[in-house]
């Protein structure tokens, strides 16, 4: 009886075995499989990272305002959802990421998403639909003008706003995505000079960042600025939103793996670990220059952080991410610091968090990439190749240049058909009454 | 009839309105307001920018009372909001020319 059963149980097995052995090769020869798992966290981090704008961007910000411009600085981040998510359907995706004209920017092929479906596209990611991973870069195209709206804060006319946003998206944004992570873009690893930048410090921060600075500088300082006292009106929110990037985050660092496994966790593990660094070491600058550890202080830090952290993310290793985000804190707290001293009122500190916390971590990549994290990656000066720290350097360059300059030319350009800021009755008064006819706080 | 307006401590105001209540004082009017006299203020810090805030919260009580009542109603505020410390406060007294209930329209001293 037994060895019948034996002799049944080994046929059975050479049977399944056999079969699956044949399986593997037909589907080898087919075309990209979708993997569930990667589908399941990439849709996932495209959650997450919407989330970051709002409420995560749009509570951090709000709760810095003045009451009278709550409503109105919330409503920035919460309108870009709405605009970006319709422009990258219509051309912004095609832009960024179509087929390469010149290394400079994609074709007008899938306009309207025309083509992109739910097979994967080999080009970008491999194990998941197109659309999964079109939807997810929707994410990083909404927020990065989002970042903006800190430095011309409590100002800004809506119109204005609207139109210099969506001028900025598709004369900044897109291009630079194509540069840098568009098949053909000059700049990236995908088939570009070979700048390392994982999850968009160059792409986000950087051209955020210095876009912030010609912003701030166009616009002008806020009436009464500085002499006026203009404190937080909730920081409780602040708190709340620093946390929600915090957590979001994960999906804009860890959901750049395009993939569900190591990579995604090396990411995980790189930001978390680096805005852990960055607040501890933004508290302690600030505890031992100016006497008190403030909330704001942990607050801007981990955001500092979590925006050094952003180019390195997939190429660093979790001692490196502490040392990159301990630096990051102390850096981003200097350059805010030093903001009173050159004039110009950045009102929420985007220039001295993304620009100078985006460049920091640009060029710390350049030092503590290594390819025994991310063996598609590069190794970084530290790691035996100094190579590496000139492109990073080069990519920051540009980056800084050309929004810079466009951005100067597009708030120039928005100033002389709409007129970018409100006049004084209406500043007085809040953006909420004045733009929005709203209150935020009856009581 | 006479109106006393007491600037009190904000963490004092239900003591003073217990001693209010144990003497017979059957209404009062509360605000919170902010203010400074000889007590300073604080500093504050958001990232690059450093505050000095002079006003500090405090509690406005208003009391309208016969004038046979002013002597007790001033000790009785005394007593409960004093700590001893710069801030404790100030207590105005004036004088009331017309009270009028609304509900009953009752005029004067029966008012109160």
């Amino acid at each position: 009886m037994q060895r019948k059963w034996m002799s049944g149980a080994v046929a059975v097995a050479g049977f399944v075995s056999g079969s699956l052995l044949m399986a593997g090769r037909v589907l080898a020869e087919e075309a990209p499989k979708i993997d569930t798992g990667d589908t399941a966290w990439m849709l996932t981090s495209s959650a997450l990272v919407l989330m970051m704008t709002a409420p995560g961007l749009a509570l951090f910000y709000g709760g810095l305002v003045r009451s009278k411009n709550g409503l109105a600085t919330i409503m920035q981040s919460f309108v870009l959802m709405a605009l970006i998510s319709v422009q990258w359907v219509l051309y912004g995706y095609t832009l960024a990421f179509g087929p390469d004209h010149g290394h400079l920017i994609g074709g007008l092929d899938w306009l309207g998403l025309n083509g992109v479906g739910g097979d994967p596209n080999p080009d970008y990611a491999a194990t998941i639909p197109h659309q999964a991973f079109m939807i997810y870069q929707c994410m990083f195209a909404i927020i990065t003008p989002a970042l903006i709206t800190g430095a011309i804060a409590e100002r800004m006319k809506f119109s204005a706003f609207l139109l210099f946003s969506i001028l900025w998206a598709t004369i900044v944004y897109d291009p630079m995505a194509h540069w840098v992570w568009g098949k053909g873009g000059w700049m990236g690893t995908n088939g570009g000079m070979g700048a390392l930048d994982f999850a968009g410090g160059t792409v986000v921060h950087i051209s955020s960042g210095i876009s912030a600075l010609a912003a701030a500088l166009v616009m002008g300082k806020r009436l009464g600025y500085p002499h006026e006292p203009m404190p937080p009106h909730n920081l409780v929110f602040s708190v709340v939103g620093a946390a929600m990037l915090w957590v979001g985050w994960f999906g804009f660092n860890a959901g750049s793996a395009l993939s569900s496994g190591a990579l995604a966790t090396s990411a995980f593990v790189a930001t978390n670990t680096a805005t852990g660094a960055a607040a501890l070491s933004w508290l302690y600058a600030e505890w031992a220059t100016r006497g008190k550890p403030t909330v704001l202080g942990a607050a801007s830090g981990a955001v500092a952080g979590l925006v050094a952290i952003t180019p390195a993310s997939g190429y660093v290793g979790p001692v490196s991410s502490i040392i990159i985000g301990g630096i990051a804190g102390v850096v981003c707290f200097g350059a805010c610091n030093l903001k009173s001293r050159l004039g110009y009122d950045d009102s929420l500190d985007v220039v001295g968090v993304h620009c100078v916390g985006g460049t920091t971590g640009a060029i710390l990549t350049g030092l503590f990439a290594s390819k025994a994290v991310n063996p598609a990656g590069a190794d970084g000066l530290l790691f035996g190749n100094p190579a590496q720290l000139g492109i990073q350097l080069v990519g920051v360059g540009v980056t800084l240049v050309y929004c810079f300059v466009v951005a100067l030319v597009l708030l120039k350009f928005v100033d002389a058909v709409v007129g970018l800021r409100v006049d004084e009755d209406a500043e007085v008064a809040g953006l909420d009454l004045s733009q929005h006819g709203e209150t935020a706080y009856t009581a | 009839m006479k109106k006393v307006e007491a600037i009190i401590k904000p963490f004092k105001l239900d003591e003073v309105k217990e001693s209010l209540s144990s003497i017979g004082v059957q209404g009062l009017t509360v605000s919170e307001v902010k203010g400074f006299g000889r007590q300073k203020g604080h500093t504050e810090l958001y990232r690059g920018a450093e505050y000095v805030v002079d006003f500090l919260p405090k509690v406005k009580l208003e009391i309208i009372v016969k004038d046979d009542m002013v002597s007790q109603v001033v000790e009785a505020i005394t007593k409960a909001a004093k700590t001893g410390r710069i801030g404790d406060g100030k207590i105005f007294v004036q004088s009331i020319d017309e009270v009028v209930r609304i509900r009953t329209g009752e005029r004067g001293p029966d008012a109160i």
